[in-house]
């Protein structure tokens, strides 16, 4: 059973990375884009059968380590 | 005073803050390996600057992690002193010793400069070799030291005096640019509740040798020092 984790920044949380390439496709001549938030994804391999036990583990790995609760936000995908 | 050094792979300031501590104490502090398990009893343990494990995932992030944490959270929660110093302070909030993350710094450019910092409160074992309000002179090499946590943390945290420092310009004054990495409130260090674990971005271990012009950092290992021993 395959995990995707998206990870991001909360909403408020400055994101200099994501400004920075809200700048460069303006530079590029990409417009009207408005703010851009740039996460992380991450995707796991997992032993587990069970989608929402699956899904339990993942939060806890979210929880403990994958994201950061201060800053990130998460969203956890199961297929 | 015994002192332990954490190291972790990719750790890179371990030698600058031994040499700070040996010449402030006269002892040579330890050095200890991250996938340690244990930790020799000592009045000190120090998280130094790096990248610690390529700073992947986040900055810190693994490291808090790491075998040896678990003793060194320990030892904090029993009265030890714990610093972390750069990456060592984005250790310390990874692994919850902290309040707060560091993001990115504002500029997106990694800052290796010398910067002024403030001297919030000197009531604590690791600010008690310097005044209150004092201005001081220190290196700082940081890509991530963009200090940030929610409002509510950080009235908390000014409210406490748990700010240990805060950039500022060579008068003492705060403003904008003085506050290189757009830190909230221009936070270069903070403490935990009870004072005994701080985290700062700007290394005063590099300013602590003669021979590199600037002593200013000497004040706050001699200040250490004393109040541990």
């Amino acid at each position: 059973m395959k995990a995707r984790v998206h990870i991001f920044l909360k909403p408020g949380v400055l994101d200099p990375q994501g400004k920075a390439i809200g700048n460069a496709l303006a530079s590029l001549g990409f417009s009207g884009v408005g703010e851009v938030r740039q996460g992380k994804l991450v995707e796991l391999d997992l032993a587990e059968s069970d989608a929402a036990r699956a899904r339990e583990r993942v939060e806890a790995m979210c929880r403990q380590l994958l994201a950061n609760p201060v800053i990130e936000d998460y969203a956890i995908e199961i297929a | 005073m015994k002192a332990a050094v954490v190291i972790f792979p990719g750790s890179n300031r371990e030698r600058d803050v031994c040499l700070a501590l040996k010449r402030a104490s006269a002892h040579e502090p330890l050095r200890v390996w991250h996938g340690d398990a244990e930790l020799p009893a000592v009045d000190l343990i120090v998280l130094p600057g790096g990248f610690a494990y390529g700073d992947y995932l986040r900055c810190g992030a693994m490291a808090a992690h790491s075998p040896i944490m678990r003793e060194v959270k320990a030892r904090a929660a029993a009265g030890v002193p714990v610093l972390g110093i750069c990456n060592g302070f984005q250790v310390l909030t990874e692994a919850g010793m902290l309040p707060g993350a560091l993001l990115p710094n504002r500029s997106l450019k990694f800052i290796c400069r010398d910067v002024h910092l403030r001297v919030e409160n000197s009531q604590t074992i690791f600010t008690s070799g310097y005044e209150a309000g004092q201005t001081i002179r220190v290196p700082t090499a940081h890509g991530e030291g963009n200090y940030t946590a929610d409002p509510e943390t950080l009235d908390r945290l000014e409210g406490e005096g748990r700010v240990a420092f805060r950039y500022c310009r060579a008068d003492g004054a705060l403003d904008d640019e003085a506050n290189v990495n757009g830190s909230a409130r221009a936070i270069a260090g903070v403490f935990n509740e009870s004072r005994t674990v701080l985290g700062l971005m700007p290394h005063p271990e590099n300013a602590t040798d003669p021979l590199l012009g600037n002593t200013d950092g000497q004040g706050f290992f001699s200040g250490l020092v004393a109040a541990l021993q």
